[in-house]
């Protein structure tokens, strides 16, 4: 594919699919049609140049294969009918596409794409499979390629995600926008499942790298879609803006041999300006509104950290006052951890030691974050014996190589200060 | 229009009491329940069942036939009653069985009808 056509499909081919779904009714048609139409276009417009309208185009040209399509196999009446729906209402059938009409076609796009992020992330599917899907209708990522960023098998993937067709099929799940009544819950769903993509991409659960940047891109590409298309939800965009502050960070998590750098030691310099503005026009914009949700309060959360210039700068007095509010919003052992670590920041270590006391350890006992948190607060506190063992019970947790070796430095760390009598200089971990 | 089975399920050791403050609650929740599938025309049938250990299994093998203590499932959770109803599509179905699930304070299993 030549870079021009490789860049009107990753705009476009979640877009097309989306308006084929409604016209066909059918997922596979869409999709197969949509990748017949852009092979189509691989042949043509390196030769006749590429339409004023690429996505009209395509969609217009995708519809009439179907249609075609439609009309060789239309030994099933239901197709059959469909066929003859299709040719009645639309124009004729045309290996040329015309651009007349076409604009009529394309504004009602924009829809279709917010029909088929309610389809992809409906609650009847698991988290894993609303991923694939979105991943693969909107995002018009080859299964191949959505197993190589997830880490998985490729028959695996593919299962999933024709499991998650067949459940939308046979169940007649509807294609629209969820009612008024039933549009919170549902668009939160939508909005877990981007920030799903985001989080893989950000950190990966397993395996060498620490980011993986097609997903992180791909998630603030969805979630700037859903701005763009509901510009009234608060929380839509207060996770582009999480999205966005917290991708800023990008260029500074790595050092140059791979090893994870946290929040307190990056570079913020090499923090991307442009991102953090914009990050910031949007969360100010959006808590504006008075509708507070976790997503818009964890980007206020952001927005402080890429507020100080030094770590040692960091309002963490705000930073525990909107823990505290996200807490009383959705209380959860995460939140309530994210809390104690910035309590022990702004308090000392001690006051951190309390407070981490004070989360029920059964439910947090298998989180990785949680013992890594506490053996750097035990090491601040001086209590370097009780730091080694948290750390280590956090490396046993560890599947990613690039946090087992942070890990491992800093528990040599804590070593040296226990053998040397040295206070440590450490600092808790923030998300990076 | 298709058909969803609307399954309630619970605990193997549930047990009816209709005796209870619970069951007249939950009772008078359901009834409620049923008569607004009703109105609304989404009514296809409904039933509570009598406990899984009142269960018989049967098995037909070639021209054998044996009969063996139920349930059939051993499963900790069991199957109590059922609506069948009719809904335009799945986030229609849904809608009922969010209703039914308050009801009847449990869990109920969506699954659809095998279409024409």
């Amino acid at each position: 594919m030549s870079d021009e056509l490789a860049t009107v499909f990753r705009r476009e081919a979640g877009r097309c699919t989306a308006t084929l779904i409604r016209v066909l009714g059918d997922i596979d048609l869409a999709e197969d049609a949509v990748a017949e139409a852009f092979a189509i276009a691989a042949e043509r417009w390196p030769r006749d140049g590429v339409p004023s309208n690429p996505g009209g185009w395509i969609t217009t040209t995708a519809r009439n294969r179907a249609i075609d399509r439609l009309r060789r196999e239309s030994t099933r009446t239901e197709r059959h009918v469909a066929a003859l729906r299709l040719t009645d209402t639309d124009m004729e059938p045309d290996d040329r596409p015309e651009m007349e009409g076409l604009d009529e076609l394309v504004e009602v796009v924009p829809d279709d794409q917010l029909r088929l992020m309610f389809l992809c992330c409906h609650p009847s599917l698991a988290p894993d499979a609303q991923v694939a899907l979105t991943l693969r209708l909107l995002g018009g990522l080859e299964t191949a390629e959505i197993a190589r960023t997830f880490l998985a098998p490729e028959a695996t993937i593919a299962q999933r995600i024709v499991r998650a067709k067949r459940k939308l099929r046979d169940n007649h799940a509807p294609y629209r926008i969820p009612s008024a009544g039933a549009l919170p819950d549902r668009l939160n769903t939508v909005l877990a499942a981007i920030y799903l993509i985001f989080t893989e991409g950000h950190r990966a659960t397993s395996g060498d790298g620490l980011v993986r940047t097609d997903l992180s891109e791909e998630a603030i590409r969805l979630g700037r879609v859903l701005v763009e298309l509901m510009p009234d939800e608060a929380e839509a965009a207060g996770l582009l803006s999480l999205m966005l502050l917290t991708d800023a960070r990008r260029p500074a998590r790595l050092a140059p041999d791979g090893s994870l750098v946290r929040l307190t030691d990056q570079d913020r310099t090499k923090w991307d300006r442009a991102l953090i503005d914009e990050g910031h026009r949007l969360v100010r914009a959006c808590l504006r509104r008075n509708q507070p949700g976790p997503f818009q309060i964890q980007a206020a959360i952001a927005a402080v950290h890429a507020d100080a210039p030094r770590s040692e700068d960091t309002d963490w007095s705000q930073v525990v006052a909107l823990y505290d509010q996200l807490h009383a919003l959705r209380p959860n052992p995460v939140v309530a951890l994210n809390r104690a670590v910035a309590v022990g920041e702004l308090d000392g270590p001690e006051a951190g030691l309390a407070a981490l006391g004070e989360l029920d350890p059964s439910v947090l006992d298998d989180y990785q974050p949680f013992h890594a948190a506490r053996a750097d607060v035990l090491a601040r506190a001086g209590r370097t014996s009780a730091a080694v063992a948290a750390y280590d019970r956090a490396l046993e947790l560890t599947t990613n190589e690039v946090e087992r070796r942070f890990l491992t430095t800093r528990r040599a760390d804590a070593e040296r200060a226990q053998s040397g009598g040295a206070e440590s200089a450490g600092h808790p971990p923030q998300p990076g | 229009m298709a058909q969803y089975l609307l399954s309630v399920w619970h605990d193997e050791d549930y047990e009816v009491d209709f005796s209870g403050e619970e069951m007249q609650r939950i009772g008078a929740q359901v009834g409620a329940f049923n008569e607004e599938v009703q109105a609304a025309g989404a009514w296809v049938f409904a039933g509570g069942l009598m406990p899984a250990s009142t269960a018989t299994v049967v098995r037909s093998n070639g021209g054998d036939v044996s009969m063996t203590d139920g349930p059939y499932a051993e499963s900790k959770e069991l199957m109590g009653g059922f609506w069948v109803i009719e809904a335009p599509d799945l986030d229609a179905a849904l809608e009922w069985a969010r209703k039914g699930a308050a009801a009847c304070e449990g869990p109920v299993e969506v699954r659809p009808f095998q279409g024409e």
